[in-house]
C-alpha cells in the first residue's frame, strides 16, 4: 500500500490532511495448570484520516483502504471539522502537526519465527508445572504476548514517519491456598516484564528457575505474618516503583488532564499550569525523565503520532517540576513546555497526551545501603492493587510480597502489604534512591485513559527507593 | 460506512464453512460499529470523529485442539473473503502444532436468535452544534457516542445469532468554579434535543445544590448512603475475581468464603443475571444462549456462579453458558423497601455518596475493595444536607457492604448504561438500587 499515493489522491478543501496507518499483530499464548487456555492472534489494521479545517481537527477511521473510501473518509472528517469549528476548544493551525521524516525499529535478536507455536506452548506448560512446587499451589499460569506493530504517518505538510515495534510480554503466576487463605505471586506484577525485545526472553532454564521461586514465594506467603500497621519506613522495589511513578507522577503531569480534557473520565490533576518551573514535587533526590531512547524499554520511539520528534527530557529535577507530559497540541493550548507524547492506541482512536517511558533516575546507594538505613520498616515488591483519586492525590497501593526490616536487616516475610499516602507528601518523603546497578526497566501494556477509551503501552524504569514514615497496613485475615 | 455487518457475516460464513475439513469446526463471532465520537471540554469541542470498524473472530476447533484469530474487516466483500480464507489456513497450520486441551468446547448447533433495536442518534454532520447548544454558560465536559452496533455469531454446527442496536450516550460532568462536579449520563436509542437540554438543565440544578461550604470529615466509619451509580461500580467488581466459576476453583475469587465457609451476605441482597431488558445479546462466543434469568446470590446466599462450558468440563459442574471470562453481562440487583424520599431521613447523620471512582480489590481473598468517592457527595446531619465533602478514600469489604452493614435497599432501581469504549463501544447496563449502610470505612 502506497500511503503517499493515497494522500495525494485526496481532493478536499482542508488546511491540512494526515493519514496514520496501523497494522498490528498481537499473539497471546496462555497456559493454566498445564493446559492451553488461549492461542489467539489479534490483527488490527486500518487507517485514520485526519483533517484540519477552520482551526478544528477531525477524523474518520476506516479499514477500507481503497482510494474511494479514503476520499469519502476525508470528506466526512472535513464535514465534522466544519460543524465543530465554531465551538472549538482551540483554533489550531498546521503548526500542531510539525513536518517529520524518519523511521524507528525496535531492537531485538530473535523474531517471532524463532519459536514455533507448539514449542512456545510446550515451554509454557513446563513453566506452569514448575510453578507447582507443592500441593498448596492450586493454580498456575504461564503467559506470553508477542506484538509486531507497523505504523506509518504521512501528511500534506511533508511528514513521512515509519515505525516498527516488536514487543514481548511474559508472566508466570502461582496461586497458593489453604482453606480460604489465598496468596498469589507473579513475575513482578502488572505484566511488568513487557519490553521491546525479541523471543530471546524465552530462555527456558532461566524461566523455570524463576517459576520455582515464584511458586515457593506464593507458598511462603501462606505462613507469613500480616504486614504490620503503622507509620513506617518503606523501601519499594523497582517493580513497585513502576506503579508508583505511573500513578503519582506520570498521570498528574499529563497536560490534557491539567487542561481539563479528562475531568469526566480519568480525572484532573493537583498540578496547575503555573506550577511548572517552580513546584517542589518531591525531595531533592527525585529526578524524573521522559526518555524514549532507552533500548528495550516498552515505550521507546522516534516520533509521536502528531509527528513530534521524541527526545529525552527532565520532567522533575532535584525535586522541582520543570516540564509536563503534553504533545504539541497541549503545549500550544497551555504554554507549558512538554514532550513528544501525543499517542493513539490504534488506527481507530485519535492521539491524546499519554505517558511513554517515565523513569526515575538512579542515585548512589545500593539496595543494601537503603536497607541499612532503616531501623524498622517494610520492603515491598510487585504490585497487586492500585487506586488513586481523580486529582492524583490520595493513593492506596498493595503489593504481593514484603519483608520486615529490623535494625538494618531484612527479616520476616510479610503478606498482604499495602500502603497509602498523598502524592506530593509521599515524594517529599523520598529519603534515598538506589544506584545504577539496582536500576531495573519494566513496562505495562495496560494503561487506560481517554474518551473514547484507549489502552496504551508505557515503560517505567527505576532503582529501589526509600521513603520515610509511610502509612502501611495488612489484609483482612 | 454503511455495511450491513450481519449480512456480511453470513456471506463470509458460507465460504469458510464450505472449506472445512472433516475434523474441523469453526465458530465466527462478529463485532462491529459505525460510531461517532465527540469529546468536549468546558462546553467546547475538543475532538470529533467517526469510526467504522468491523471485527471477526475465527475460532477453529480440531478435535481437542483449538486456536483463534481476530481480524479487522474492510467491509469490501471480496477482500474480506480472501482475508478470512487466508486466516483459516494460518489457523489450520497452527492448530496442528498445539497441545491438546482436554476441556476444549466445540460450537453448539441448533441455536438461533435475531434481535434488532432500531433508533436514531444525532445526525452525524450537525451533531457537534446540536450537542453543544444546551451547555452554554456552563462548564460541561465529557463524551458523546452514537451510532449502530452489531454483534453476530455463526458456527459450522449450524447456530446463527444476530444483534443490532442503534444507541447513543452522553457521559458528562457539569463543573463549577470550585471544581465541584455532578455526573450525568444521557443514554437511549432515539435522540431528542429537548430531552437532552432538560437533562443538562437538571444536572446544572443539582450542581447548584453543591454551592455550600465544604464539610471536612476525618477518616473513620460512617453511616452511609451509596446511590445506584456507586452501587453499579461496586457490582462491577463482581465481574473481576468475583462470581466466575474458574476464579472460585483457582482460588482467585473474592467470594470464595461464601463457598468454602458458607459465609452469607445480607438477606436484603440479591443479584441475578437478567437479559430481559434486551440491552445485551444473550449468545456467547460458541453460540450458546444464556438463560434469560439466572439467580446468583439469593437473599445473601450464593446460589450460582457464572459457568462457561469450558469451566463446566474442567470442574465437573453444569454450564450456564457464560461467555469466556465468566463476567456479568446483564446484572440486576433486587430492590428493597427504602423510599427515595426517605433516604436522608433514614440516613440521619452520615455521608451521601453519589458516585465512586477507581475501584480495586485491596485484599481479594478478604473481599476488600478500595476506591474513591467522587462527584456529588455530601455530609448529612439529622436528615439535612450540610455540605459537600472532599473526595475520600474508602477501603471496606463486600462482606460488610452487602453483608452485615447493609441496613436498607431502595425501592427504586436505576439503569446504569455501560458507556465504556475500550476497543469498541460497550453494550448492556447494570440495573440496581441504592444502598444504606450502617457503617462504611473512609480511610484517607
Amino acid at each position: 500500500m502506497d500511503l503517499n499515493r493515497l494522500l495525494s489522491g485526496i481532493d478536499i478543501a482542508a488546511d491540512w490532511v494526515g493519514l496514520r496507518h496501523v497494522d498490528e499483530r498481537a499473539t497471546v499464548r496462555w497456559v493454566r495448570d498445564g493446559h492451553p487456555q488461549d492461542n489467539e492472534r489479534n490483527r488490527s489494521c486500518g487507517l485514520m484520516v485526519e483533517v484540519l479545517a477552520e482551526g478544528q481537527f477531525a477524523y474518520a477511521a476506516t479499514a477500507d483502504l481503497s482510494p474511494a473510501s479514503v476520499q469519502q473518509a476525508a470528506e466526512q472528517a472535513l464535514r465534522l471539522a466544519r460543524d465543530a469549528a465554531p465551538h472549538a476548544v482551540h483554533a489550531f493551525t498546521e503548526s500542531a502537526r510539525p513536518p517529520a521524516r524518519g523511521r524507528y525499529r525496535s531492537s531485538f535478536i530473535k523474531g517471532e519465527e524463532a519459536l514455533s507455536a507448539g514449542d512456545l506452548n510446550d515451554l509454557l506448560i513446563r513453566a506452569s508445572e514448575a510453578l507447582k512446587v507443592s500441593k498448596d499451589v492450586v493454580s498456575s499460569t504461564a503467559f506470553a504476548l508477542i506484538v509486531q506493530s507497523d505504523q506509518r504517518f504521512v501528511s500534506s505538510n511533508g511528514s513521512d514517519v515509519e515505525q516498527r515495534f516488536f514487543i514481548v510480554s511474559s508472566d508466570y503466576s502461582a496461586v497458593a491456598q489453604r482453606g480460604s487463605l489465598v496468596q498469589k505471586r507473579t513475575d513482578c506484577g502488572m505484566r511488568g516484564k513487557t519490553w521491546q525485545i525479541g523471543m530471546e526472553v524465552f530462555d527456558e532454564p532461566a524461566i523455570l528457575d524463576r517459576c520455582r521461586r515464584i511458586g515457593e514465594q506464593a507458598v511462603e506467603l501462606l505462613s507469613a505474618e500480616e504486614c504490620p500497621t503503622g507509620s513506617l519506613d518503606l523501601i519499594l522495589a523497582p517493580d513497585q516503583m513502576m506503579l508508583q511513578i505511573h500513578e503519582s507522577v506520570g498521570h498528574p503531569l499529563e497536560i490534557d488532564r491539567i487542561l481539563g480534557d479528562e475531568r469526566n473520565y480519568a480525572g484532573s490533576s493537583f498540578v496547575r499550569v503555573q506550577d511548572f518551573g517552580q513546584l517542589r514535587y518531591g525531595s531533592e533526590r527525585m529526578n524524573i525523565t521522559f526518555d524514549p531512547t532507552v533500548e528495550h524499554e516498552l515505550a521507546s520511539y522516534a516520533f509521536d503520532d502528531g509527528g513530534l520528534e521524541a527526545r529525552r527530557e527532565y520532567l522533575i529535577r532535584d525535586g522541582i517540576l520543570l516540564r509536563g507530559l503534553g504533545g504539541r497540541e497541549s503545549q500550544i493550548r497551555s504554554g507549558v513546555p512538554g514532550v513528544a507524547n501525543f499517542r493513539a492506541c490504534d488506527w481507530n482512536r485519535a492521539p491524546i497526551d499519554r505517558m511513554a517511558n517515565i523513569n526515575l533516575e538512579p542515585g548512589d546507594s545500593s539496595l543494601q545501603d537503603l536497607i541499612g538505613q532503616v531501623e524498622r520498616g517494610v520492603y515491598m515488591e510487585s504490585n497487586r492493587s492500585w487506586s488513586i483519586d481523580d486529582y492524583r492525590n490520595k493513593f492506596q497501593f498493595g503489593c504481593e510480597y514484603a519483608r520486615l526490616i529490623e535494625n538494618g536487616r531484612l527479616t520476616r516475610t510479610l503478606r498482604n502489604p499495602n500502603y497509602r499516602g498523598i502524592s506530593r507528601d509521599f515524594w517529599n518523603s523520598l529519603k534515598d534512591v538506589g544506584n545504577r546497578a539496582s536500576f531495573e526497566v519494566y513496562g505495562t501494556p495496560n494503561c487506560g485513559k481517554g474518551e473514547p477509551n484507549q489502552v496504551i503501552r508505557v515503560g517505567h524504569a527505576s532503582p529501589p527507593c526509600l521513603f520515610e514514615k509511610v502509612e502501611v497496613f495488612g489484609g483482612e485475615h | 460506512m454503511s455495511t450491513d455487518w450481519n449480512a456480511r457475516l453470513e456471506q463470509l460464513a458460507e465460504g469458510l464453512f464450505a472449506g472445512l475439513e472433516a475434523s474441523e469446526q469453526l465458530a465466527l463471532s462478529l463485532s462491529a460499529e459505525d460510531s461517532q465520537f465527540i469529546r468536549f471540554n468546558n462546553a467546547r469541542i475538543r475532538q470529533t470523529g467517526r469510526v467504522a470498524d468491523g471485527r471477526l473472530e475465527l475460532r477453529l476447533i480440531d478435535g481437542r485442539r483449538h486456536c483463534a484469530s481476530h481480524l479487522t474487516l474492510s467491509g469490501v466483500i471480496a477482500k474480506d473473503r480472501e482475508l478470512a480464507a487466508d486466516e483459516l489456513i494460518r489457523l489450520r497450520n497452527e492448530v496442528r502444532q498445539l497441545p491438546e486441551d482436554p476441556y476444549a468446547v466445540a460450537p453448539v448447533g441448533g441455536q438461533r436468535s435475531d434481535s434488532r433495536h432500531s433508533g436514531h442518534s444525532l445526525p452525524v454532520d450537525t451533531a457537534a452544534s446540536r450537542l453543544i447548544a444546551p451547555m452554554q454558560g456552563a462548564d460541561v465536559t465529557g463524551l458523546y457516542q452514537g451510532g449502530r452496533i452489531w454483534r453476530g455469531h455463526a458456527n459450522s454446527a449450524g447456530s446463527r445469532h444476530a444483534f443490532v442496536t442503534d444507541t447513543h450516550a452522553v457521559d458528562y460532568s457539569v463543573i463549577d468554579e470550585e471544581e465541584r462536579m455532578v455526573k450525568g449520563c444521557f443514554a437511549g436509542s432515539r435522540w431528542d434535543d429537548a430531552a437532552w437540554a432538560a437533562d443538562v438543565a437538571d444536572a446544572r440544578r443539582q450542581l447548584a445544590l453543591l454551592d455550600r461550604p465544604r464539610k471536612n470529615i476525618p477518616p473513620g466509619r460512617y453511616r452511609c448512603y451509596i446511590a445506584p451509580a456507586g452501587v453499579s461500580d461496586l457490582l462491577g467488581m463482581f465481574s473481576w475475581h468475583g462470581l466466575s466459576e474458574a476464579d472460585m476453583q483457582t482460588g482467585e475469587s473474592a467470594f470464595l468464603r461464601m463457598r468454602e465457609e458458607g459465609v452469607r451476605l445480607s438477606p436484603k441482597f440479591s443479584l441475578a443475571e437478567d437479559f430481559g431488558s434486551g440491552l445485551a445479546p444473550r449468545f456467547n462466543g460458541v453460540g450458546e444462549v444464556a438463560p434469560e434469568r439466572l439467580e446468583l446470590i439469593r437473599e445473601g446466599q450464593l446460589v450460582n456462579t457464572l459457568v462457561s462450558s469450558r469451566s463446566a468440563r474442567e470442574f465437573g459442574v453444569a454450564s450456564n453458558f457464560a461467555d469466556d471470562g465468566e463476567y456479568l453481562r446483564a446484572p440486576v440487583m433486587a430492590t428493597g423497601d427504602l423510599a427515595e424520599a426517605d433516604i436522608l431521613r433514614v440516613l440521619d447523620t452520615g455521608v451521601y455518596l453519589s458516585n465512586l471512582h477507581y475501584l480495586n480489590w485491596s485484599d481479594t481473598s478478604g473481599g476488600r475493595i478500595t476506591g474513591m468517592t467522587r462527584y456529588a457527595c455530601f455530609w448529612v446531619e439529622k436528615g439535612d444536607i450540610v455540605g459537600p465533602i472532599d473526595n475520600m478514600r474508602f477501603d471496606d469489604s463486600v462482606y460488610h457492604i452487602f453483608g452485615d452493614r447493609l441496613e436498607a435497599v431502595t425501592r427504586e432501581a436505576r439503569v446504569n448504561p455501560e458507556v465504556g469504549t475500550y476497543h469498541q463501544r460497550s453494550l448492556g447496563a447494570t440495573v440496581c438500587p441504592g444502598v444504606l449502610l450502617s457503617g462504611f470505612e473512609l480511610t484517607l
